[in-house]
């Protein structure tokens, strides 16, 4: 790992151009995801600053871009309509002491046991929900927003090739913003939408009742808030490790993001997470260290004090066209081929997971099902025990612990055994508990009323120190 | 003669043959080393963690992908050591050759996509531009 002092300034010059980079691509993201969870663009824009600021400090991998994020608004977004503002920030802060609380439990070594197909469902299902958010913001509305949209999207995949320096988005931005303002085209902007105020945001306890009635609301929000938080952020630092070839402290990931969520949560911002785009954008650019995530932060808020008055003006089909170019990105299209060629039970965990999320919006619902259900079809995979017969040498294959005793034991009951004298090979096998070393004296017992006499070969270590060790005890009796 | 050579490997039948021309050319002196240099593409990285359940897992389907290679390294008496840089193919190779300074790049003629060469351009043209030492470019 690196010292601090290289984190922060071991690659200055990559690191303050990428950081400009990834706020000019943050500011419609943040803007999107606000009108997404329903608040006034100020709300995304504060919680990127502060997150983007904290994370800088606090995070644990260099590099990597926290703010608000497409997944966090979708959770928040019953809260908001039900309940307002307020309880918004509150829960915010709730979000980021449960993240603190996991950090500290170090549950970030749990979240290694997410199946990669949860991890797949995931970011599908998000890119499905961000897309779905977006189409009462372009169909029917006016011929002008269809053509708008599609030349925003022409335009953020075209130019890349032509122009690297600056981002497409933002090209597609000022240009388009340009073309709607001379024209005179009747479309709506994101002033009709929000407002832009050109303020820095200003500490503020948040205005709700602190009993229980409230944290009874707030919990179960934050609740997801901080698993949908965690699991997007963690997945996005593997990706950072994996692109920079380095590593990073997982915990320390987890503690910061709490912290920056209650930072966010006292300055009038809403819960975010880490995203895995604008990462990707950062270390593409050149960021590596904690500098571009700082300048990131400050200089979308400098460039919103500065330009609020003309972010308003920004046609809504351009950010539209912009979101599906996000949602494009952040869909994986390797999906299909996975659908195909993984085992079923990871395509069925995949898709569930997708399903759910879709239903609910719920990104953590989709995760905790996808969970579970791969953890019942592992049992089941882990559970069957096949028994095959070469002679009078029948080979035990599969592991045999409480789950897994019936299938052994109804082949010996209910199979014809001819010879007077079989061998069972346990070179396949291990007994892991009680309950299998009694199935092994049942089949004994069993085949020995039939006049049958059992040798047990090829018990590896383990498994005969687990035999002895109960035959002593029932021995002793 | 060429005593620090770069492979560029990418999994793909050209960089196979690409690898026994840069045996032939280390062959002819004792002491030169090979270094076979694989290039993580940035654009990949999101999917493979996806499709992965560790770093480990990565590590070890990317080794996989120049076994090949490396088994015609280990066969002949040519000494080599295998890099794993990350970025965009072209400019990476062409960063990695001009910093070490080595004294020629080996590349196959082309990779594993036709469609991608046609939208990009080949990875093979770029290097030969942009390195500052001679590339050998095998069909």
């Amino acid at each position: 790992m690196q010292t601090l002092k290289q984190q922060w300034f071991g690659n200055i010059r990559g690191d303050i151009l990428s950081g400009l980079v990834v706020a000019l691509a943050l500011i419609p993201e943040a803007i999107a995801f606000s009108i997404i969870a329903g608040v006034d663009p100020m709300i995304g824009l504060y919680a990127s600053f502060t997150m983007a600021v904290t994370i800088a400090f606090a995070g644990g991998r260099p590099g990597m871009i926290s703010a608000a994020t497409g997944a966090m608004a979708l959770v928040l977004v019953p809260l908001v309509r039900d309940y307002g503002l307020g309880y918004l920030f509150a829960a915010t802060l709730l979000t980021g002491v449960i993240q603190i609380i996991f950090g500290v439990l170090k549950i970030a070594k749990l979240l290694k046991f997410l199946p990669n197909a949860v991890m797949i469902g995931f970011v599908n299902s998000l890119a499905i929900l961000i897309f779905m958010a977006q189409v009462p913001h372009f169909i029917g509305i006016s011929p002008m927003t269809y053509v708008f949209v599609g030349i925003t999207l022409v335009l953020v995949y075209t130019l890349p090739r032509f122009i690297k320096v600056i981002p497409a988005p933002l090209i597609a931005i000022v240009t388009l913003t340009i073309v709607a303002i001379f024209s005179g085209v009747n479309l709506r902007t994101i002033g009709d939408l929000g407002t832009i105020s050109q303020t820095l945001p200003t500490f503020n306890i948040p205005d709700v009742p602190f009993n229980l009635e409230t944290f009874k609301i707030i919990f179960p929000f934050s609740l997801s808030l901080a698993i949908v938080g965690l699991v997007e952020s963690l997945l996005t630092s593997r990706i950072v490790d994996d692109m920079t070839g380095t590593e990073s402290n997982k915990n320390q990931e987890a503690r910061g993001q709490g912290l920056a969520n209650i930072v966010t949560g006292f300055f009038g911002g809403m819960a975010g997470c880490a995203m895995i785009g604008q990462s990707v954008i950062n270390v593409k650019s050149g960021g590596r260290g904690r500098l571009s995530t700082l300048i990131a932060g400050v200089f979308l808020m400098f460039l919103i004090l500065v330009l609020g008055d003309l972010v308003v003006k920004i046609p809504m089909p351009v950010l539209v066209g912009i979101m599906i170019m996000v949602c494009i990105g952040t869909f994986d299209w390797t999906s299909f081929k996975y659908l195909v060629k993984a085992p079923r039970t990871d395509a069925i965990v995949m898709l569930t997971t997708v399903v759910i999320v879709v239903w609910t919006h719920d990104l953590s619902k989709g995760v905790i099902a996808g969970v579970i259900l791969s953890a019942l079809f592992f049992v089941v995979k882990i559970s069957s025990v096949k028994i095959t017969q070469e002679s009078n040498r029948y080979f035990v294959n599969g592991q045999l612990f409480f789950a897994s005793t019936d299938p052994f034991v109804d082949y010996f009951k209910y199979n014809e055994i001819k010879d007077k004298t079989i061998l069972i090979d346990f070179s396949n096998s291990r007994i892991w508990d009680e309950s299998g070393v009694g199935a092994l004296l049942k089949v004994e017992d069993l085949l020995k009323e039939r006049g049958i006499q059992v040798e047990v070969v090829e018990l590896d270590a383990a498994s005969s120190k687990i035999i002895s060790k109960l035959e002593n005890v029932s021995s002793s009796h | 003669m060429y005593k620090h050579i770069l492979l560029a490997a990418d999994g793909s039948e050209n960089a196979v043959r690409a690898a026994k021309e840069a045996i032939k050319m280390a062959s002819c002196l004792e002491d030169s080393t090979v270094e076979i240099v694989y290039v993580v593409d940035f654009d990949k990285s999101k999917s493979e963690v996806l499709h992965s359940s560790s770093s480990e897992v990565i590590n070890l389907e990317r080794r996989k992908k120049i076994t090949k290679v490396e088994q015609l390294f280990k066969e002949s008496n040519v000494s080599y050591k295998v890099i794993f840089l990350h970025g965009s193919p072209g400019p990476e190779i062409v960063k990695y050759a001009n910093e070490q300074k080595v004294d020629l790049v080996v590349i196959g003629s082309r990779g594993l996509n036709g469609l991608q060469e046609m939208v990009l351009g080949s990875v093979s043209h770029k290097v030969m531009k942009r390195v500052n030492c001679p590339a050998l470019i095998v069909k």
